[in-house]
């Protein structure tokens, strides 16, 4: 297969196939985990590059498969421009940022778990911005926002990190529904979901009655993924995160998402006043806002956060004013934040990595300290604030310039560049705050540690940035032209207008607003004491941030005040409500049917045995009631119940259930053997007597319904889907047994998800027992003190000799299952009762030391076979999961019956033992914790 | 011969479940009443042996191998319960 048709994709998929590969690495060398997603990424670029090539040649990509033809959905990917520029930053930066986490991460926090995330984030990313078609790029751009979780709570013992990361989740997701609302809208509108369709269709979505909700929809994804007001507080509360997770995701990535869809959406939304309103508006209070609070911040990535919500702003407000140039500055403007907000966020990470504190108002004076990334800190800022000269300052010469444009007549448009030059004087300010506090303004006061200058290569990436920002802003028209180029053309999806990259325009009106705004800002900053004292006493407080706090509690007010209204924490009381209404309705079915209770059918003889077990099992079943207040007594009844309607199985020809019930009664009395130690021996009596009679009479008569209810399905002969698997069981499945090929065959998709549960079952319980201590009872109930023997000789020298014989029954049980009663399910619980018997016999310790793989691997074993069974029908060209069968003659066995489900099965297999051992071993372990030694009678 | 010991067998057998059960309900202690279970267990096998004969079927001797193999593991987890509490050490 040519490479050059599948490279979009693949360089997609290559960072999530990287992220398991970097997680399991990092098991044998923390480093490696950082090298491996270095080269990844490298992978990732070099795929891309010749695409990119062709891009560059002003070709646009698209390479497709159909997927899900009835709901529009294409695995699709696009290169053209606008992608491949986005593609670089995230790759490129990407890089960088990988580079620098290495040295920034500490010895305690893990590289395998930091770099799988990293890499997951950075796949969506590249998933976001390459796809075609529109649905998946949804897919991409949910996988952003939950990766972005994963990263900003990165530090999960922090209460601040969690906090941040669920806020960040809850408006980015709430975000993406109202996106994914307008892309709906959106392809009912075009007829597609596919990119190079709608980007046609701009006329036909302007010109359509739903084109304002599509476009209020598709704003509020944008803006709450972009930080843009009201919308903006998640994004200094993420600050928590790890400082490389900031650079990347606040400069390049994540709040660039939103960006992005803007540009991708400007040929298809924009030019109409609803657009203008909206997005410039929107995007100017942001602007204002940032730059306004940024100035403000005394954490030193809280002043780039809000920085950061400030120039994402600008970009909204240049694409809100609609015109091909301010889209154009509106790219321009994207390259060089990304390039001068990572190196900033990765000075500040070096500053907070070297001096312990992000504090502004305690590190003063480093530039004796760390000369070096004092200069690029200064260079970095001074682009953030458009100092000539340096990449800041071309855009944003063409921010001014477009908003001078765009002032008109009115006098709201008059006002534009007023607030555009306001914006800038903040701007400055907050820059120049960066720079003085930090490197100058006397000495640091009370630092944890002693500043010095970080490891080289941790400052490499932010060398290679600010070069970048250098050699950007005095020659623009040899570095970034041709890329800016190519993502005009991608943007506008046509002619790009002209424009002029020079940095000299002569004196006019853009030149002044930047001299105002270098000047003010100065004199800003030059009275910020009384300034700062002003907002602490009357601004602060007033935070969006509490606004949604208090939100998010009423909501959780309210549903729980809904939920208690109907759950008042009493099974009895919703056992009662579920219960009774069953009763009211069975009732109502028996009265309405005028069809005789009983059927024609003749019952079956009645014979001694048979009612001699049945005798058995009402009065065991009687009995467990009548004594369910003495717990183990009761557990000793219900495993005689148990044992009788397994027999009862038997009788009536279902050997199968009776194997499983078997089976499954006897794992259920360890269980419950296990829990019953921490738990108390007696239930009390807690209910009243009403209450008694209530329930009693209200489950005796639902006890005759349900009998009442057999009987007479039971006596009436009736054609059931049952015929069907009967007569296709060995032509369809290749198997006798019509339970087991029902299992692994024909309902093959319902065992795949059930395993699937299993397996998580497992890992639920294995992970909720991780924290916990129970102090076990130094003696039973009675007050005896326990035996003195663990492990009686007896019991271990016989459980190890069945060890053998019992897996040797379930070898057998399995490889008949197809045809004749057993299988997987059943084989599986066998040879888990018999791992777990040597658990009970010799004890944890001996056991593990003899089975020593681990019963996390036998799940994942389990349901890879499983899926792999799937896949490879599928590899075949045929639906997942169809089977195969055919004859082989085995040398003792004879001839016998192979089909491809037994692969299947073997998945169910491995996943049964694994989910039971994992489980009851782990309960077993329990008291294991600072169990108090029980003091034994006579030796005190 | 064998269908005229059958029903015999098939009577005595019921007759010591229902012994079994009686254990059960009257206890009078908790070993007494995990006796009478293991007791149960034995019984069944027996009855899926007599019932595959009368049937002249191989599968119930399948099925009462394995209670034979299996059943005994309630009754150690519950004898170790009384001993030790702990059952997996």
């Amino acid at each position: 297969m040519d490479v050059s048709t599948i490279n979009l994709p693949l360089a997609v998929l290559l960072p999530f196939v990287g992220a398991a590969v970097v997680a399991w690495a990092a098991h044998f060398h923390r480093v490696a985990a950082a090298w491996l997603a270095g080269i990844t990424t490298l992978l990732a670029l070099g795929v891309l590059y010749p695409a990119l090539i062709a891009v560059f040649a002003g070709e646009t990509l698209i390479q497709s498969w159909v997927w899900m033809p009835a709901i529009g959905l294409d695995f699709a990917f696009r290169l053209d421009g606008l992608g491949a520029l986005f593609a670089l930053m995230i790759l490129v930066i990407g890089l960088l940022v990988i580079l620098y986490a290495r040295y920034y991460l500490s010895a305690k926090d893990s590289m395998g778990r930091f770099f799988a995330y990293m890499l997951t984030f950075m796949g969506s990313m590249l998933g976001v911005v390459l796809s075609e078609n529109l649905l998946q790029l949804m897919v991409f751009w949910e996988l952003t926002s939950l990766s972005s979780f994963m990263l900003i709570s990165y530090w999960q013992h922090r209460e601040d990190a969690r906090q941040g990361a669920r806020m960040a989740l809850a408006i980015t997701g709430g975000g993406g529904l109202a996106l994914l609302a307008g892309i709906l809208l959106l392809g009912q509108m075009v007829g597609s979901y596919n990119l190079s369709d709608v980007l046609l269709a701009g006329e036909q979505i302007r010109a359509h009655a739903l084109y304002l909700p599509t476009l209020v929809l598709i704003a509020i994804g944008v803006f709450t993924k972009s930080a843009q007001f009201p919308f903006h507080f998640w994004l200094p509360n993420a600050m928590s995160a790890p400082t490389p997770v900031s650079a990347y995701l606040h400069s390049a990535t994540m709040v660039k998402a939103g960006i992005f869809l803007l540009a991708r959406f400007f040929p298809v939304l924009a030019g109409t006043p609803e657009w203008s309103w909206l997005i410039g508006t929107v995007g100017m209070i942001t602007l204002l806002v940032g730059a306004f609070v940024a100035l403000f911040q005394h954490d030193l990535k809280g002043l780039l956060a809000y920085s950061t919500i400030s120039h994402l702003g600008l970009i909204t407000l240049l694409f809100g004013l609609g015109t091909e140039l301010a889209a154009v500055a509106a790219l321009f403007h994207i390259i060089n934040h990304a390039t001068f907000k990572a190196s900033l966020f990765m000075v500040a990470g070096i500053i907070d990595h070297e001096t312990g504190t992000r504090d502004m108002r305690r590190i003063n004076g480093l530039l004796k300290y760390m000369p070096h990334t004092a200069v690029l800190a200064m260079i970095a800022a001074a682009a953030m604030a458009g100092v000539p000269l340096l990449n800041g300052f071309l855009s944003k010469e063409m921010f001014f310039d477009q908003a001078v444009v765009a002032s008109g007549e009115s006098l709201w448009g008059q006002a534009i560049p007023v607030m555009a030059t306001l914006a800038g004087v903040f701007s400055v300010a907050y820059s120049l705050r960066f720079i003085h506090d930090v490197f100058f303004n006397g000495e640091p006061v009370n630092l944890p540690k002693m500043p010095h200058e970080p490891p080289p290569f941790m400052r490499i990436p932010v060398d290679v940035l600010v070069v970048l920002c250098i050699a950007v802003g005095m020659l623009p028209m040899f570095t970034v032209a041709p890329l800016l180029a190519v993502a005009v053309q991608g943007t506008l999806q046509g002619v790009p207008p002209e424009y002029s990259l020079a940095i000299w325009h002569g004196f006019n009106e853009p030149l002044l607003m930047s001299f105002i705004a270098l000047v003010g800002g100065i004199a800003v900053y030059a009275v910020r004491k009384p300034l700062f004292a002003w907002y602490e006493s009357r601004v602060r407080g007033q935070q969006l941030r509490h606004l949604y706090d208090w939100k998010i509690d009423k909501l959780l007010q309210v549903a729980r005040g809904v939920t208690r209204g109907f759950d008042r924490g009493s099974l009895q009381d919703m056992l009662f409500w579920v219960l009774g209404f069953t009763l009211l309705m069975g009732t109502a079915g028996f009265l309405s049917s005028a069809a005789p209770l009983l059927g024609e059918r003749v019952l079956l003889p009645l014979d001694a045995v048979s009612l001699a077990v049945g005798a058995t099992l009402i009065l065991a079943s009687l009995l467990s009631v009548v004594l369910h207040r003495e717990r183990l007594i009761a557990l000793v009844v219900l495993g005689a119940v148990g044992l009788v309607v397994s027999l009862a199985f038997v009788k009536f020809s279902a050997p199968d259930l009776a194997l499983t019930q078997l089976s499954v009664e006897i794992v259920t009395i360890v269980l419950l053997m296990l829990a019953l130690y921490f738990l108390p021996q007696y239930t009390p009596r807690t209910s009243a007597v009403w209450r008694k009679w209530r329930d009693g009479i209200l489950a005796g008569l639902l006890g005759l319904g349900a009998a009442v209810l057999a009987l007479a399905v039971m006596t009436r002969e009736t054609a059931t889907l049952a015929d069907y698997f009967v007569t296709q069981s060995v032509p369809g499945g290749g198997g006798a047994n019509v339970v087991n090929v029902i299992l692994v065959d024909f309902r093959g998709f319902d065992t795949m998800g059930e395993i699937a549960v299993l397996a998580l079952a497992g890992l639920g319980i294995f992970a909720l027992l991780q924290q916990i201590k129970l102090y076990a009872p130094a003696e039973d109930s009675s007050g005896r003190a326990w035996a003195l023997e663990a492990n009686p000789f007896i019991l271990q020298t016989f459980s190890r000799v069945l060890f053998p014989l019992m897996l040797m029954v379930a070898v057998f049980v399995f490889l008949r299952g197809h045809n004749l009663p057993g299988g997987g399910f059943i084989a599986g619980l066998i040879a888990a009762l018999a791992i777990v018997l040597q658990n009970l016999a010799n004890g944890i310790g001996w056991t593990a030391q003899r089975i020593r793989s681990d019963m996390h691997s036998w799940l994942a074993a389990g349901l890879l076979v499983a899926a792999g069974t799937g896949m490879v029908a599928m590899a075949l060209g045929y639906p997942f999961l169809t089977s195969a069968h055919t004859h082989v003659h085995w040398p003792v066995v004879g001839d016998f019956e192979l089909a491809s489900a037994m692969f299947f099965d073997m998945g169910v297999f491995l996943v049964v033992v694994g989910a039971t051992v994992m489980i009851l071993v782990e309960l077993g372990k329990l008291n294991r914790l600072d169990a108090p030694t029980p003091v034994l009678q006579g030796e005190v | 011969m064998l269908n005229m010991v059958l029903p015999w067998a098939f009577g005595m057998v019921s007759l010591a479940l229902l012994l079994s059960l009686y254990r059960l309900l009257v206890g009078p202690d908790v070993p007494d009443r995990i006796l009478a279970l293991d007791t149960l267990y034995l019984n069944t096998i027996a009855l899926l042996v007599l019932f595959g004969l009368l049937q002249g079927s191989a599968l119930y001797f399948e099925a009462a191998l394995l209670i034979a193999v299996m059943g005994f593991v309630g009754t150690i987890a519950l004898s170790k319960y009384l001993l030790r509490g702990d059952i997996m050490e």
